[in-house]
């Protein structure tokens, strides 16, 4: 063989090569793949659909169980304990009576923590489809309900309705801004929003501590001991549709944070801003080539983010909690619980709703409010463990190769029998 | 103008919109520093207007291309006018001790805040150190402050339950290595998104620390004051070094002669760590796979053992500098103990343009206000809350300044697959 034909030879396998290559599927991943949250969420969303969500969700309540039990609690009762503080209970046909009253009310309970947490969950998702991880939807819930009290507690001769709808658009709109400094110092200085956020985290929150604590000018004016805001007037509380209105009954919020995942889906599917955003979101060099303003797209995004956020706050400020502590602001955990649902959700509207009530459950049933726990085990053990179960969810979020892998191992050893396993078909 | 237009270079020069613009932050940080002993000036004029002037230099720079050091300036103006005009406001006692020996030491003792500058700068350089290796080797490391949490907890619980200090900081590293040794495997065996992966690991510890603290501690809800802590390094010759101040001691065995062991570790590992990366082999390797993993593999590196221990250690790192804060500072844990101070150690990573000496450098900027915000807190003014703020704030300028003139690792945040 002359050179001259090792040279033919060598070319013809290097052309069979990049035919092959071409054939393939572009992996989404080593040098050439760009970091986006959105755009490898997009591509699991492909892979997993709805499966990986819940295996996710049994295998966390698994092993959360597993750490109830380690540490010498029986889980199946503590787990019912949870259970029935969630109030689901009321859907079963056979709770009657007096179960059946505390079970309704339970559930008003939950489906309030579900309202806010659906509509942090917005927030942090539409961040994400602009490839933008919004750690700080609990500053932007913060500072919402900090409106939300200031114009609540003010202009006590206000139209009802007309008040409601000032102090919730303020604190949706101050929200955003909150949010939107995040966005813009990434859109101009290209500061990463990770830490922005984070530190307009703490500083919302001691800003709101220091409005509403002793000697702040939010304080309120009966007890000057009592680091809490005046009390909203009732004219401007959201008015309940279902349970006691003076035993914290479901407040009409809830219809708004059942709205909104809509409006979320419409603004990212049928508008130009939403198509931007994701395009963003994909691929930043690639939708500014295309002729999008990525800049506007990250504050628009931010903005939009931090709006659903501060809704949040509003209407748990005027929907069941009507005045605002510092002890309120120092546990507030629903902007990061909002990040599980997100993620858990998929950052589709659907799902983020229904992450919203598994959280909401899950918060409710831990929290020291729901009594059938308090005899079974300690409920500051179990509010901990709802902080692990999120953890956890967020790691198997993150590790659903492992479930493909196990799903494909799966499959493979059903085959072995009947035909061998090709070579490279694990790929 | 015409003059200007036409003036030699070295005029040009001196108005170069960069050189303007770091002089208007010193004119701030002079202007703050006349309003403290021991010049003090009384009145509130000086303050602001050196800091105006600085403001409008800041605001010039910005119009001139050099937005971000523009903006940066303005920043720092805004936060020195503020601080110089409430020192204006505080008594001369309450400034400077050394005018009134009887009442004790001022919120501006510049022993203490040198002191209290290392004891809170010590936790994020730390966590930064620990973000540096992660971050050089191509894993962005967000966990680093679920990593430092937990490091505070085993720490504690080890030091209690095991009746000594170093197995305590022992225990606190193998969290910090379990929690790190997660990490690895979500960003590099299962390409987990690695924000996702850091904020999985921050519940987790969260999550954790929170129940066994409850669990082990629940009783009482405190830990009893009598684990055995991290020694302090007293240097008592230094009390013999002029100048002396006014108390029992100089004003050197104030800023450093008594600071804690893990401090003097932390100055040790510094230059560990700077000779580790930029003079040794490992070092060479660890960056080559976090600039350009394909060419790392290609020399035969292996990326993903490199990046296991990278993150590994990242994670014993951080979980020192929370041991430090357990057992060497407060003496206990609480829940969330860490408030934020590993995503302020990545902050000064990326500030320092992930070099040791500049992370450390920008720990210490940090750790100078949050020692001054604890300080003016002690002292009783009224918005004292805000004032817990300062630290957040300052991280925000310092970074909104910094972006742009630093150049993080070229693969950070972008998983490796082998072919």
């Amino acid at each position: 063989m002359t050179d001259r034909d090792k040279r033919v030879e060598e070319e013809r396998i290097e052309a069979e090569r990049q035919a092959l290559d071409q054939e393939l599927p572009p992996t989404p991943s080593g040098a050439d793949y760009a970091p986006s949250v959105a755009a490898r969420l997009e591509m699991l969303q492909r892979a997993g659909g709805v499966v990986i969500p819940v295996v996710t969700t049994i295998f966390a309540l698994l092993m959360a169980m597993i750490v109830i039990a380690a540490t010498g609690h029986n889980p199946f009762t503590a787990f019912r304990g949870i259970f029935n503080g969630t109030g689901l209970n009321w859907f079963f046909p056979w709770v009657l009576g007096a179960d059946r009253a505390n079970a309704a009310f339970n559930l008003q309970q939950t489906l309030i923590v579900t309202a806010s947490l659906i509509l942090a969950g917005l927030g942090v998702s539409f961040a994400f489809k602009c490839g933008l991880f919004n750690i700080g939807a609990n500053g932007q819930y913060i500072a919402g309900s900090l409106v939300a009290v200031w114009v609540g507690s003010s202009w006590a001769s206000m139209a009802g309705g007309l008040h409601i709808f000032l102090a919730v658009v303020l604190a949706a709109l101050v929200g955003a801004a909150w949010a939107g400094i995040a966005g813009f110092l990434k859109a101009t200085v290209g500061a990463h929003e990770v830490i922005t956020t984070m530190m307009l985290n703490f500083v919302a929150s001691y800003v709101a501590q220091a409005l509403v604590g002793r000697g702040g000018q939010l304080q309120n004016t009966v007890d000057q001991s009592n680091p809490v805001s005046s009390d909203i007037v009732q004219r401007a509380h959201l008015p309940v549709f279902w349970g006691d209105p003076v035993l914290q009954g479901l407040h009409v919020g809830f219809f708004v944070a059942l709205a909104m995942p809509v409006v979320f889906w419409l603004v990212l599917n049928r508008t130009t801003l939403g198509y931007e955003v994701r395009a963003t979101g994909f691929n930043p060099e690639a939708a500014r080539y295309g002729g999008v303003n990525v800049k506007r797209s990250y504050i628009s995004a931010m903005a939009i983010s931090g709006f659903f956020a501060g809704l949040a706050g509003a209407i748990d400020i005027l929907g069941w909690q009507f005045r605002l502590g510092v002890l309120d602001i120092q546990i507030v955990q629903v902007g990061f619980i909002g990040i599980a649902v997100a993620l858990l959700g998929r950052n589709s509207a659907v799902g983020i709703v229904l992450a919203g009530l598994l959280f909401g459950a899950l918060t409710q049933g831990t929290s020291t409010r729901n009594p059938a726990i308090a005899d079974i085990i300690d409920p500051r053990l179990t509010g901990n463990l709802s902080i692990i179960i999120q953890g956890l969810v967020l790691l198997f979020v993150g590790a659903d190769l492992l479930f493909l892998w196990l799903w494909q191992l799966r499959k493979k050893l059903r085959r072995a029998p009947t035909a061998a396993p090709q070579p490279g078909a694990a790929s | 103008m015409a003059a200007i237009s036409a003036s030699p270079e070295l005029l040009r020069r001196a108005v170069a919109p960069k050189a303007v613009g770091w002089a208007a932050v010193f004119l701030a940080v002079f202007g703050l520093w006349i309003a403290l002993p021991p010049v003090m000036t009384r009145s509130a004029l000086w303050p602001f207007l050196l800091c105006g002037v600085a403001a409008a230099l800041g605001a010039w720079v910005t119009t001139q291309g050099e937005r971000k050091l523009g903006w940066g300036a303005v920043g720092v103006a805004v936060i020195c006018a503020v601080l110089g005009y409430g020192a204006t406001l505080s008594s001369v006692a309450h400034l400077d001790g050394a005018q009134l020996s009887d009442a004790g030491p001022g919120v501006v003792d510049w022993g203490q805040m040198i002191n209290l500058m290392f004891v809170f700068a010590t936790p994020l350089a730390y966590a930064a150190l620990g973000g540096l290796f992660s971050e050089r080797s191509g894993v962005v490391n967000i966990g680093l402050e679920g990593m430092m949490l937990a490091g505070c907890f085993f720490g504690v619980l080890g030091a209690d339950k095991l009746d000594s200090w170093l197995l305590g900081v022992v225990c606190a590293m193998v969290s910090g290595a379990v929690l790190g040794l997660i990490h690895a495997f979500l960003s590099i065996h299962m390409r987990a998104d690695q924000i996702v992966g850091g904020t999985a690991i921050n519940f987790l510890a969260l999550g954790v620390t929170g129940y066994f603290f409850i669990e082990v501690y629940g009783e009482n809800g405190t830990i009893s004051s009598e684990i055995p802590d991290i020694p302090d390094v007293n240097l008592h010759f230094l009390d013999h070094i002029p100048p002396h101040s006014y108390g029992p001691h100089g004003f050197w065995y104030t800023a450093i002669g008594n600071l804690n062991l893990m401090i003097w570790i932390l100055f040790g590992l510094l230059v560990a760590v700077q000779i580790l990366m930029f003079r040794t082999s490992i070092g060479l390797r660890l960056r080559a796979v976090g600039e350009h993993p394909r060419a790392a593999d290609t020399v035969g590196i292996s990326v993903y053992a490199t990046r296991y221990g990278a993150v590994v250690l990242s994670g014993v790192v951080a979980s020192l500098g929370g041991a430090y804060l357990a057992i060497g500072y407060t003496h206990s844990f609480t829940e969330n103990m860490t408030a934020g101070r590993g995503f302020i150690g990545l902050a000064a990573l990326i500030f320092g343009n992930w070099r040791p000496g500049g992370a450390f450098a920008a720990a210490l900027l940090f750790g100078f206000f949050g020692g001054l915000a604890t300080r003016i807190q002690q002292y009783g003014y009224e918005p004292q809350v805000l004032l817990q703020a300062l630290p957040y704030v300052v991280v925000l300028v310092a970074v909104v300044g910094v972006i742009g003139r630093s150049i993080p690792p070229a693969s950070v945040g972008r998983p490796y697959v082998r072919q």
